[in-house]
């Protein structure tokens, strides 16, 4: 009961993964807490990667987890990016508003 | 042992609720701090499990870069006016229940398979020849796997970075009108004909100066 286990770590990481798509689905207002959605997904798979590298004994795991986290911050650098010159050009950044692609 | 069991539920309890305060929080400038909480947290767990390097890593990186950057934007576009609304009115709503349900399904999904799995313990066999060998420090493992067998692939994830900065600067350059600008250009291309003239000075009279 009172032992760590592997499915603790990816229990956590499932519900932190759920709480960012539940941050992807709902919000309407403001993009920039979408990508920070991202980020908890993102970081949400880092858990689980570094768990399993720990509990099987195998190090390959935490490799990934550096291209993860290096993919996660070029992401976050290009969509902050985007989000600066789509502020410029229309001034709003709302989720309600960019309708431009409109099918 | 206890110890730690005692400090992970603490970690991820706060985990989780700063990951519900990022998404739900009205104010975005209290989500960004809330994500730097998360990141904090969830590096001490990483640090507690036995992943220091990662652990430390994703303190420099996300909180040191990433969630900074999040931040500065943030208060760049004033966003503090549009507030984070996300279930104050009414006509905009109606994809909520939509919504609620994808995330609950994808959530027992997940559960699902951790308990499945747990019911097959075969499945849990190293299969990569890369150990973790308890005797040297997690950075040294790391570095020696990282920096021989995956040497290819930290370049290129170096050629994503370099790509990234690149396309962020290209994305937010903006050519200004109206303001003196330094042209290298001209500057080096200049030769000594067009920039030197010899002028023969008669007595008396002096030398006209064409402005």
């Amino acid at each position: 009961m009172f032992e760590i286990s592997l499915g603790h770590y990816l229990i956590l990481a499932a519900t932190i993964f759920t709480i960012g798509v539940v941050g992807i689905f709902l919000n309407r207002k403001n993009i920039i807490v979408i990508l920070m959605s991202i980020e908890l997904i993102l970081l949400a798979v880092n858990i689980n990667l570094v768990a399993f590298s720990i509990y099987m004994n195998d190090l390959v795991g935490q490799i990934f987890t550096l291209f993860i986290l290096t993919v996660a911050a070029a992401e976050a650098a290009i969509g902050l990016a985007i989000i600066v010159i789509y502020y410029r050009n229309s001034g709003t950044i709302r989720v309600q508003e960019i309708d431009k692609l409109k099918g | 042992m206890i110890i730690h069991t005692i400090f992970f539920y603490i970690f991820s309890i706060i985990a989780i609720f700063s990951a519900i305060m990022v998404t739900v929080s009205r104010n975005t400038v209290h989500s960004v701090f809330f994500l730097i909480l998360d990141f904090i947290t969830i590096s001490c767990l990483f640090i507690m499990i036995g992943a220091e390097f990662i652990g430390m890593i994703m303190l420099i990186v996300y909180v040191g870069a990433v969630a900074v950057l999040f931040l500065f934007v943030v208060m760049m576009l004033n966003v503090s006016k549009q507030k984070n609304e996300w279930l104050g009115d009414e006509k905009n709503s109606n994809h909520i229940p939509i919504g609620l349900l994808i995330s609950g399904i994808i959530f027992f999904e997940l559960i699902i398979v951790v308990g499945g799995w747990k019911y097959k313990p075969e499945l849990l066999k190293t299969f990569s020849s890369i150990g973790i060998d308890l005797d040297s420090t997690n950075t040294h493992e790391i570095g020696k796997v990282l920096y021989t067998d995956y040497i290819h692939l930290f370049q290129l994830s170096g050629m994503v970075l370099l790509v990234a900065m690149i396309g962020a600067i290209v994305l937010t350059f903006r050519k200004r009108e109206g303001i003196k600008r330094q042209s290298y250009f001209r500057q080096i291309s200049r030769e000594r004909t067009e920039g030197v003239e010899l002028a023969d000075p008669k007595n008396n009279e002096g030398v006209k100066i064409d402005v």
